[in-house]
C-alpha cells in the first residue's frame, strides 16, 4: 500500500512539473528536460533514472547550481517508442526546454540524435541539445555523430574492452550469447574483436544469437553450452532474457560464471538473488561499494546519502553525476543556457567524478572518456543491492586511457566553431 | 538422443503452462465468443498474488488461495463487467477485456512495483531430480507437471462427467439451444469465466518463480497463448491441448537445432548463392527464427485451415 501511494505521488509530481513549467517560478530555475519512458514495459527504467537523476542534480543545487540558479529536471514519457520521443521533443522545445536528456534504448536515441539535428537546422535561433545518458550504441558518435549529440556514458566498445581485460587468465573458453538486434551485434563482434587482440589464448566455443524478449525458456540451450565445455559465458542478454538464461542455466546444473553488461541495472539483482551469487560478473560506470572498497570518502558519503533516500536500488550510473557536475559547468562557462554556447563549453570539458578520476568529454565525436568497474555479485558486502543481501565488489578497473580508442565520427559542426 | 530427449522434456514442461494458460482462454473464447485480452494479466495477478501469500502463509497454502483469489476476480469482471457490455455485441467485449488488460498492467505496477519481486522456488522441490546426459531436471519441473496433468484430468471429467460439465459442453457447441432450454446460460457463463481465471491463476503459481515474476510477463506471454488458442481450434479442448503442446515442443526443439534450411537444401544454396537475399534467407540459422515459427504456424493455418486443428465450429 506504502508503494502505491508514493507511485500516485510520483506521478502527480511528475504531472505537476510538466503542467508547471509554464508558471511565473519559470525565471527562478533552470529547467531541464528528461525524456524516457514513464509508461509500458520499461518504465521501471524511467523511474529508476528518473531517481539517480534527480539525486545528481540536488547535489550539484546544493552546491548552487549554475548562474546562480538551481537545476529543475521536467519529465516526459516517450514510451520507449522513437516516433513518441520525437513527439516529446516537440513539446520540451514548443516549452522552451532546449537542453534535453535521454537515452534509454539506442533506437530511441537514434531517433532523438537525428530529430535534434533536423531541428536545429529548421530552427537556428531556438536549437535545442542532446545529452544522452545510457544509449550505449556505436552509431551515435561514429556513423550519425552529431554535433548536438553528446554521450555522458561508455560506449560498447569501450565496455567490452573492459570486460575482456578483466577476463581472468584461467578462463580460455568462453560462450557468447546475445539479443538479436543492433547491440547484442555489436557486442558480439565487438568481443570477437577484442578478444583477438587482448586474449588469443581464449577460445570461442560457441556464438549464438537470440530473438530478444521472445524466449520464455532457456532449457534447451543448457545442453549446448554444457557440452561446449565453456568456463563463462558472455552475454548482452537483459531482462527477461539474462534472468530466464540463469535459471534455466541454474536448473540444469551449469556451473559457469556469466559476464554480463546490464545484470546490475534496476531489479538485476532481485531477479537474480542468490542463484546469482558469486558467477555473474558485470561492467558499469560505479557501484555502492567502490567507496567503501576503497577508502574514498567523497564516494561513501555519496553512498550514503543516496541510500537514505530509500531508493531500493544501487546507484549505478555514476556518470549521471558527471552529466551534472559538467552541465553545470558549463552554463557557467557559456555564461548562459544557449545550446551552442553549451555545448562548445562541454567539449573537451573536464571533471573530476566521485571517486576521484577526471572523466573528459572528447571533441572529436562528444563521448565521454572514463573508467569502467567489473565486479562480480557476492556477499558479504558492505552495501548490498535491492535487499537481496548480496552486492556487487569490484573485480577490476580498466582506466580512461586504457580505453580512449579511435572515433570515425566526421561532425558537422555549426558555422563559425 | 540428448539432443532430443532434453528438448523433449522441457517443451513438454512449456507445452503443459501454455495448455493452463489456454486452456481456460478457449473455455471462455468458445463459450462467450469473447478473445479476452485480460487472460494473460489475471496470469500475472495468480504469480503476484502467490507471491505475497507465499510469505504469508507458504507456497503450499499460496497454491490452494490464490488461484481462489484469481477466480473471484474473474466472476466479478464477469458480473459487473462482462455482463453490462454483452448487448452491445461482441466488439464491445473485447474493447473491454482490451482496456482491462491495461488496467491490471498498470494496477500491479502501482501495487507491487516496477521491479521484478523475488518469487522463488519452494525449498522443499528445488534440487535436481534426475540427470539427463549430464544436464539436471529440476524437481520443481516434474512438480509443474503433476500440477498440470491434475488439472487437464480434472477439467477432463467436470466436462465429461458432470451435470454441470454437460452443460458446459452443450453451450460449447449449441450456446442459443441450450439458453432455449432454460438452462441460466449467464450464469454458466460466470462460472466458466471464473473457472478460466481459475487455471490462469493456478499457471501463475507455478509459472511466476518458473519464470520471473515482473510487470511485463503478462504482455510477453499473452500473443503466444492467443496463438495457441488459434492454431488449436474453436471449441475443442483436445486442439488447444494438442497446439500447446506442438508450440511448447516447437520453440525449445528449434533453439536447439543449430543448422539452417541451407544445410537441407545444401547443392540448391550453392547455386543460389549466400551474397544475395534469398540465399541469405534461407542461411539463417534455425535457433535464431526459432520463436517466430509459432507465428508462422499460426499465419499458415489461418490460410489453409481457418478453424484451426481441431475447431468444430466459426465464432
Amino acid at each position: 500500500m506504502k508503494k502505491y501511494l508514493r507511485c500516485l505521488a510520483a506521478g502527480a509530481l511528475s504531472a505537476g512539473m510538466c503542467l508547471g513549467s509554464g508558471l511565473a517560478r519559470a525565471e527562478d530555475t533552470i529547467k531541464i528536460a528528461f525524456i524516457a519512458p514513464f509508461s509500458g514495459a520499461f518504465a521501471a527504467n524511467g523511474d529508476a533514472w528518473l531517481k539517480m537523476l534527480t539525486f545528481a542534480m540536488n547535489n550539484v543545487n546544493a552546491k548552487g547550481g549554475a548562474l546562480g540558479k538551481k537545476f529543475e529536471l521536467v519529465t516526459f514519457d516517450d514510451k520507449i517508442q522513437p516516433a513518441e520521443a520525437l513527439i516529446q521533443l516537440k513539446a520540451a522545445t514548443d516549452q522552451n526546454l532546449p537542453i534535453i536528456l535521454g537515452g534509454i534504448g539506442s533506437n530511441v536515441a537514434a531517433a532523438m540524435e537525428e530529430g535534434v539535428e533536423k531541428y536545429n537546422r529548421r530552427n537556428p535561433e531556438h536549437r535545442a541539445l542532446y545529452l544522452n545518458l545510457s544509449a550505449l550504441s556505436m552509431p551515435l558518435t561514429e556513423e550519425n555523430c552529431s554535433f548536438w549529440h553528446f554521450r555522458f556514458a561508455s560506449n560498447v566498445t569501450q565496455r567490452v574492452a573492459s570486460l575482456i581485460k578483466g577476463l581472468p587468465k584461467d578462463i580460455t573458453k568462453v560462450y557468447l550469447m546475445n539479443q538479436d538486434y543492433l547491440y547484442g551485434q555489436g557486442v558480439e563482434s565487438d568481443t570477437k574483436k577484442f578478444l583477438a587482440k587482448f586474449r588469443p589464448d581464449v577460445k570461442i566455443v560457441g556464438d549464438e544469437f537470440v530473438p530478444m524478449g521472445k524466449i520464455k525458456d532457456f532449457s534447451s540451450y543448457i545442453p549446448k553450452i554444457k557440452e561446449s565445455g565453456a568456463q563463462a559465458l558472455i552475454t548482452s542478454n537483459w531482462g527477461p532474457d539474462f534472468n530466464l538464461l540463469m535459471k534455466s542455466g541454474n536448473e540444469g546444473g551449469l556451473d559457469i560464471k556469466y559476464y554480463t553488461f546490464s545484470a546490475h541495472l534496476n531489479g538485476g539483482p532481485t531477479s537474480m538473488g542468490p542463484e546469482g551469487g558469486n558467477r555473474t560478473i558485470t561492467v558499469l560506470e560505479g557501484h555502492d561499494n567502490v567507496g567503501a572498497d576503497n577508502h574514498i570518502p567523497t564516494a561513501e558519503d555519496f553512498v550514503k546519502r543516496w541510500r537514505d533516500t530509500k531508493p531500493g536500488i544501487d546507484f549505478v550510473w555514476t556518470n549521471f553525476q558527471t552529466t551534472f557536475d559538467m552541465l553545470a559547468a558549463a552554463i557557467n562557462k557559456a555564461g548562459s543556457t544557449d545550446p551552442l554556447k553549451v555545448a562548445l563549453a562541454l567539449e573537451g570539458m573536464q571533471t573530476t567524478d566521485i571517486y576521484g578520476h577526471v572523466n573528459t568529454m572528447r571533441k572529436a565525436d562528444h563521448q565521454i572518456q572514463m573508467p569502467l568497474y567489473t565486479a562480480l555479485f557476492t556477499k558479504p558486502v558492505p552495501n548490498d543491492s535491492e535487499g537481496t543481501g548480496w552486492g556487487w565488489k569490484t573485480e577490476s578497473m580498466v582506466s580512461a586511457e586504457d580505453l580512449t580508442f579511435p572515433t570515425a565520427c566526421q561532425m558537422k559542426r555549426p558555422d563559425g566553431t | 538422443m540428448e539432443i532430443v530427449l532434453n528438448p523433449l522434456l522441457n517443451g513438454f514442461v512449456y507445452g503443459m503452462l501454455l495448455f493452463m494458460l489456454a486452456s481456460g482462454l478457449t473455455l471462455i473464447f468458445s463459450m462467450m465468443g469473447v478473445l479476452n485480452f485480460a487472460h494473460a494479466g489475471i496470469y500475472m495477478i495468480g504469480a503476484y498474488v502467490a507471491f505475497d501469500m507465499s510469505r504469508l502463509i507458504g507456497f503450499w497454502a499460496a497454491l490452494i488461495v490464490a488461484p481462489l483469489v484469481c477466480a473471484a476476480i474473474g466472476a466479478g469482471i464477469e458480473v459487473w463487467g462482462l455482463r453490462r457490455t454483452h448487448h452491445n455485441g461482441h466488439i464491445a467485449e473485447l474493447l473491454f477485456t482490451f482496456g482491462l488488460f491495461f488496467i491490471i498492467e498498470r494496477g500491479v505496477q502501482m501495487v507491487w512495483g516496477m521491479l521484478p519481486v523475488p518469487y522463488r522456488v519452494p525449498a522443499l522441490l528445488d534440487f535436481p531430480l534426475f540427470r539427463l546426459y549430464g544436464v539436471d531436471f529440476p524437481a520443481y519441473r516434474a512438480f509443474m507437471l503433476l500440477i498440470a496433468g491434475g488439472m487437464l484430468l480434472a477439467i477432463r471429467l467436470l466436462l465429461t462427467r458432470t451435470r454441470v460439465g454437460l452443460i458446459i459442453q452443450a453451450s460449447l457447441t449449441h450456446p442459443q439451444m441450450v439458453s432455449s432450454l432454460g438452462h441460466n446460460v449467464p450464469r454458466v457463463f460466470t462460472l466458466v469465466f471464473a473457472g478460466g481465471c481459475y487455471l490462469a491463476g493456478l499457471a501463475g503459481v507455478i509459472g511466476g518463480n518458473y519464470q520471473v515474476t515482473e510487470p511485463a510477463m503478462a504482455a510477453s506471454l499473452g500473443p503466444i497463448v492467443f496463438v495457441v488458442v488459434v492454431f488449436g481450434g474453436l471449441g475443442s479442448l483436445s486442439g488447444c491441448f494438442v497446439s500447446s503442446i506442438v508450440i511448447g515442443m516447437v520453440q525449445t526443439f528449434a533453439v536447439s537445432i543449430d543448422g539452417s534450411l541451407a544445410d537441407l537444401l545444401g547443392p540448391i544454396v550453392a547455386w543460389i548463392g549466400t551474397d544475395n537475399l534469398a540465399g541469405e534467407i534461407l542461411s539463417i540459422p534455425v535457433s535464431r527464427v526459432g520463436p517466430l515459427l509459432p507465428y508462422a504456424m499460426m499465419v499458415g493455418i489461418l490460410m489453409f485451415r481457418p478453424r484451426g486443428l481441431m475447431g468444430t465450429r466459426d465464432t
